[in-house]
């Protein structure tokens, strides 16, 4: 570790390790050659983090992969500009044999997503020592013991059992610590980071940034990281470059980005950010009837073993949960992956089997045959995360439109085409549009298609699972306001179910967090989100990354006690949460503590 | 997983149980009278009706059927109404030679199988994928007996590099693996085509290419042992459509297999040998399941036996 190490990139003069000059790439498309990358020239500077913002298509993962020869071949490739290391080794053109010394030796690189970027048939020992083997980096004898350390460097708890483990059986959150173990192991010069965190909980996700810069600072490493999320820019970022179709749209420091943005886009870009604790006022719903009530419900699913395949243990998925909405309210429900919230949105779908009691619109759902809930599932409808997926891809958007109006039977031939027109109209698409197939629109547009469909049928409540986390910024701010317009006009009730602190402060009128199956706090927006009560929700909010590079965010706060499972053996439910009252409407869970006695 | 194991066994013990009541019921569906064949057809109708009490066979089905179990239980599979002898002793005569065989075609058509799929999917659209893909196409669709024709034809006829049929030497061996093999190679070079493309495209690869490992190293490490998972499911479903090609080879080769004993008792409805012959099949059907089975969690270790 050199003395410039210790003040990365600020205060001495820069000293280049990477340039790129003039980068284009091709894609090779149906339609003929496209390019994604064009003209883009920048240098990484010895110990800095360079951030590559921008939004999906603008280009800055495919820079990231032609820095690393790994360019999926043979669609795309460099068709011009030059890409070189300090020493001035060139990089682009460089064939796949040259470029196995670069890679790991070098620049290394970690992914999106640590579930899948691991060899899911390989201990994760194997997989680290096969990297200091390939590039001889320590002897064959001592590669378990390197093995180690570097697992103890990312700070993965019980390291040496880890080492003969595979993949499934570490969390997204430890996956990407060993990915950035093996991408460290033979002391790269540059660390491309592309999306580490998007996959992540957010909580997970400012342990793993903190992590990089800790390991950044210890061994001088340059950094550059690819992400959409201007949070994440904030907190990284020395250096930003934003990226529009390919092109660079604005180079700046972090701070002079954020402060006074040059161009219209990195204005719009930033501008459409949602920020905690600038969330606009929302009118009052009408709390005196409720069209969702929830109480005492549960979603249990076995686990079954043993010589006569008997249910040893159940998965308590959601545990003892109640809650109301109101016509024309927003509940949101809030938790980290696995807490729950998205089983209670199938449960009231009844999507999945569930215990308690589900009243929509006065209508109790338990109990009923599936005849019988026909009429009730009218009134709840769905909207899910990835509107790609829950399109058919080879069905017609309008015959996916008008489908739920022909199961129920109320409207065929030119009333149900006036219908479906109407509807596209209603989410700000032309009835022009009916006859296409999903693959012909963008994100944006496929998810107001699927809210299009789930307004066919007129319903009361709407669940939105996720249902703009996978937009990019500018669009998901339309979606929240036709979302939003939708609800005022029509009354509805939204049951909002988001991982993002931000987004939820924009829609929600009431908010519940979650974890381990049961709601540990509920109450206004407000009183959740500026006084939260209980230590899982502080540590929530404390974990969320502020999109203000002048702003410092604390160190995430610890977790309080052990991380709880979900299974039970059979007969031994979890304990139930006892909810008291601190304000009107603030109902907090007892800490755990006092719970276990 | 000895819980997994046993709950396992009971099951193929039920399976079975209901294979034995449809090969019982093979007796009663075949036209033809036991009593009558056993007698021989210059018998008098008076010692038909005679052999016919003493075997029982003038109880109703359910009387017959649970004594047929109670035999089956000790291992008797009953007598061969013409070769007067126990049919199980007929079996496991014949057994050896009937795994030997299946042995060695497991062997041929996993070589031949995982190594032209591997070979197709690094060459995907190539005129090498396209041909490899053509012949493992013929080498499904053809007959088997044509294909044992075929090359006892060319290699033992005109070449006269094996032996015509028969069984003894390796050399004998090596038509008749063929040509049950072929048919596995053609299922499994496409299996292994298909699963290697989707490993090829998988996130994990990428991370092999960018820990900077050679192509090799990646293909053999990396994706041939996540490609070849599927595949080894498919071997346990492979021993049944064995069970039906082993009676055309093992006759066109005169290999002294059960398949050979099977395609005898057909032709001259010698029923218990029939019976017994389909049972021990089914016995191999519901095992290389089990198998294939128990082996998965040892190459995959997301899989957990509960």
């Amino acid at each position: 570790m050199t003395a410039q190490a210790a003040t990365p990139g600020r205060g001495d003069a820069p000293r280049p390790v990477l340039t790129v000059e003039g980068l284009t790439i091709q894609v090779a498309t149906p339609d003929g050659a496209q390019i994604v990358v064009e003209d883009l020239g920048f240098t990484l500077n010895r110990g800095e983090t360079l951030c590559l913002a921008g939004e999906s298509g603008s280009g800055k993962s495919m820079t990231a992969l032609a820095i690393m020869g790994l360019l999926p071949q043979p669609m795309a490739r460099i068709a011009r500009g030059s890409i070189r290391l300090a020493d001035g080794t060139e990089l682009a053109g460089r064939s796949e044999r040259d470029f196995r010394d670069i890679r790991a030796n070098r620049i290394s690189m970690i992914f999106q997503e640590p579930m899948t970027s691991l060899n899911p048939v390989m201990t994760i020992g194997r997989q680290l020592t096969e990297v200091l083997l390939e590039h001889r980096a320590c002897p064959r004898a001592e590669a378990p013991a390197r093995a180690l350390d570097l697992l103890r460097d990312v700070q993965i708890t019980d390291a040496e059992r880890r080492l003969k483990q595979y993949p499934h059986e570490l969390s997204g959150g430890m996956r990407q610590r060993v990915m950035i173990a093996i991408a460290l192991a033979c002391n790269p010069e540059i660390l491309i980071a592309d999306e580490p965190t998007t996959a992540l909980d957010v909580t997970v996700q400012a342990e793993v940034l903190e992590l990089i810069r800790a390991l950044q600072r210890e061994h001088g490493t340059t950094v550059l990281m690819i992400t959409h999320d201007m949070g994440v820019v904030a907190e990284m970022a020395d250096r930003v470059i934003v990226m529009r179709h390919g092109r660079q749209a604005e180079a700046a420091p972090v701070r002079t980005l954020f402060a006074a943005p040059q161009t219209a886009y990195a204005r719009e870009l930033l501008a459409a950010v949602p920020r905690l604790g600038q969330a606009p006022a929302r009118p009052v719903p009408d709390r005196t009837r409720d069209v969702v009530d929830v109480a005492d419900l549960s979603v249990r699913f076995p686990m079954r073993g043993g010589v006569l395949n008997r249910v040893r243990a159940q998965v308590h998925a959601v545990e003892g949960v109640s809650f109301r909405v109101a016509p024309g309210e927003t509940l949101a429900l809030v938790g980290e992956s696995g807490c729950g919230k998205s089983t209670i949105g199938k449960a009231l779908l009844g999507l999945v089997p569930w215990e308690g009691s589900i009243r929509i619109d006065g209508r109790q759902m338990a109990g009923l045959s599936p005849r019988g809930l026909k009429p009730i599932r009218r009134n709840i409808q769905m909207v899910f995360q990835d509107p790609g997926a829950s399109l058919d891809a080879r069905m017609t958007v309008g015959r996916q439109v008008a489908e739920p109006l022909l199961v129920h039977g109320l409207a065929t031939g030119s009333e149900l085409t006036d219908r479906v027109a109407w509807l596209f109209r209603r989410v700000g698409l032309t009835p022009d549009q009916m006859d296409r197939y999903p693959h012909e629109f963008s994100g944006g547009q496929r998810q107001r298609i699927c809210i299009a469909r789930a307004l066919a049928l007129r319903p009361k409540v709407i669940v939105a699972d996720e249902s703009v986390s996978a937009l990019d910024v500018s669009v998901q701010a339309q979606v929240l306001e036709l979302l939003r317009e939708l609800q005022q006009e029509e009354g509805l009730a939204y049951l909002f179910i988001s991982h993002d602190m931000a987004v939820i402060e924009q829609v929600a009128d009431r908010v519940a967090v979650m974890n381990l199956g049961q709601i540990v706090e509920t109450g206004s927006r407000e009183q959740v989100l500026r006084a939260p009560a209980h230590p899982y929700t502080r540590r929530l909010l404390s974990a969320v990354p502020v999109p203000d590079p002048e702003h410092v965010r604390p160190p995430v706060l610890p977790r309080e006690g052990e991380v709880g499972s979900p299974v039970r053996p059979l007969g031994q439910p979890p304990a139930r949460s006892e909810m008291h009252e601190i304000a009107p409407g603030h109902w907090v869970a007892r800490p755990a503590r006092s719970r276990a006695a | 997983m000895w819980a997994y194991v046993v709950r396992r066994l009971g099951e193929s013990l039920l399976i079975l149980l209901g294979i034995s009541v449809v090969t019982f019921a093979l007796l009663y569906l075949v036209p033809a009278d036991p009593a009558r064949q056993i007698a021989g057809r210059s018998a008098t109708a008076e010692t038909v009706a005679n052999i016919r009490a003493q075997l029982g066979l003038d109880q109703p089905f359910h009387v017959q059927y649970v004594r047929y179990l109670g035999n089956l239980l000790q291992g008797d599979l009953g007598r061969s109404y013409l070769q007067r002898t126990e049919v199980s002793e007929l079996i496991a005569a014949r057994m050896p030679a009937t795994l030997l065989l299946m042995g060695a075609a497991i062997v041929v058509e996993l070589i031949l199988g995982l190594t032209i799929g591997v070979i197709a999917a690094l060459r995907r659209n190539s005129a090498l994928d396209q041909s490899l893909m053509v012949f493992s196409f013929v080498t499904i669709s053809a007959p088997q007996f044509v294909v044992g024709i075929l090359l006892l034809y060319v290699f033992a006829v005109q070449l006269n590099w094996f032996p015509i049929g028969g069984y003894g030497t390796f050399a004998h061996l090596v038509l008749p693996a063929i040509t049950i093999g072929l048919l596995g190679t053609g299922w499994y070079s496409r299996m292994m085509r298909s699963s290697m493309i989707d490993v090829l495209a998988q996130d994990f690869v990428r991370t092999a290419r960018a820990k900077g490992l050679g192509k090799l190293r990646i293909i053999l490490r990396h994706v041939a042992p996540n490609a070849i998972l599927p595949v080894i499911a498919m071997i346990g479903i492979d021993i049944g459509l064995f069970m039906s090609g082993i009676v055309v080879v093992e006759s066109v080769f005169g290999w002294p297999g059960i398949g050979q004993l099977a395609w005898q008792a057909i032709q001259r409805v010698d029923i218990p040998i029939i019976m017994g012959v389909t049972l021990v099949s089914a016995c191999f059907i519901v095992l290389g399941n089990l198998l294939a089975d128990l082996i998965a969690p040892l190459v995959d270790p997301r899989i957990k036996l509960k």
